[in-house]
């Protein structure tokens, strides 16, 4: 597979592949997106490097992913783009099922904070220091992770309360 | 004036149960529950169009204390289900409520785990607002069947 890289992307790859040559794991493209698959251990510094060397100064979203297999079921993506030529690149790295935990960038871009929260939300992938890592969407005291596969489309009954119906008899 | 010159000397009587409910029944001030795009449909139903001012329910009321009708307008997630609740609470008795739309009647689309399938599950609704979103008329039905039911309801007499 031939990669169709602008110059923006070319440096980036080539950077990469200079300093961090044992942790990419691949370079590929689909639908006009170019992907960058990393260690998941290096990806702190590796945002450190995007940003600040290859001005990746924009952290559009991070989102997760079920990929329900086995071996490294849970992934995670970062949305990165370059202001100075507008080129979009996607970081991605993945974790076990096992205490998915991973380093959070929000020191390296402050709007990872809350993308991350709801990636901690919705999958149980845990940030390790986050400044506030707690649940976004959710209530704090709800038990499940529901975009994580096996959790049912209905949810489970009765686990988020509704409010009392009989307020006097509190 | 009017009905003095039709009258003459002569009086009307009525019940006081009767005056009470004509008077209720044309002075249900909505409590605007706006959740979603419902609500948009629901300002047509109080803007000049449609005009609800023709059944006296064209002062929608932000502070649920002056408020008789509950329009629930949009999904329902079960985090904000606890301040409509709450709000439901503070409104005086007698009071009504009108689930606006699928998704406040049953859940609609919002076939998922956040989103409570009808307000029901926590509200005593008297009218169901088929639709999505229902047209403006179509709350205006609604509200016309509340106003039937509050006319054969007792206010100051009890039944004994």
């Amino acid at each position: 597979m031939s990669l169709e890289l602008n110059d923006t992307l070319q440096t980036l790859v080539d950077g990469l592949t200079e300093n961090f040559s044992d942790k990419l794991i691949e370079v590929y493209q689909s639908s006009g997106d170019t992907f960058v698959r990393v260690e998941a251990d290096s990806i702190l510094e590796i945002s450190k490097y995007l940003k600040e060397k290859q001005h990746f100064v924009f952290l559009c979203d991070v989102f997760g992913n079920d990929r329900y297999t086995s071996d490294e079921r849970f992934e995670v993506v970062y949305n990165l783009m370059n202001l100075r030529t507008q080129t979009r690149v996607f970081i991605k790295v993945r974790v076990e099922e096992e205490n998915p935990t991973l380093e959070s960038v929000s020191s390296v871009w402050k709007a990872a904070g809350w993308n991350e929260r709801e990636v901690y939300d919705m999958f149980g992938v845990r940030f390790e220091n986050h400044p506030d890592l707690r649940r976004i969407f959710m209530p704090e005291d709800f038990e499940y992770f529901p975009m994580r596969k096996e959790f049912p489309l209905l949810g489970i009954p009765g686990s988020i309360e509704l409010p009392n119906t009989t307020p006097d008899t509190e | 004036m009017g009905i003095e010159s039709a009258l003459g000397e002569g009086y009307l009587t009525t019940r006081l149960d009767k005056l009470i409910n004509w008077g209720r029944a044309n002075a249900a001030w909505p409590m605007p529950m706006g959740l979603a795009c419902c609500a948009i449909e629901m300002m047509a139903f109080a803007g000049p169009k449609y005009d609800v001012s023709r059944f006296g329910s064209e002062v929608f009321r932000f502070s649920p204390r002056q408020s008789d009708v509950m329009i629930v307008a949009g999904w329902t997630t079960y985090k904000m289900s606890h301040a409509i609740r709450r709000i439901w609470d503070q409104m005086p008795d007698p009071k009504w409520c009108i689930a606006m739309g699928a998704c406040a009647s049953t859940g609609g689309m919002h076939r998922c785990y956040g989103v409570v399938q009808g307000v029901d599950n926590f509200l005593p609704v008297d009218a169901y607002v088929s639709g999505c979103p229902p047209r403006p008329d179509a709350v205006i039905h609604a509200l016309m069947k509340i106003q039937d039911k509050i006319k054969t309801e007792h206010s100051v007499l009890l039944d004994t």
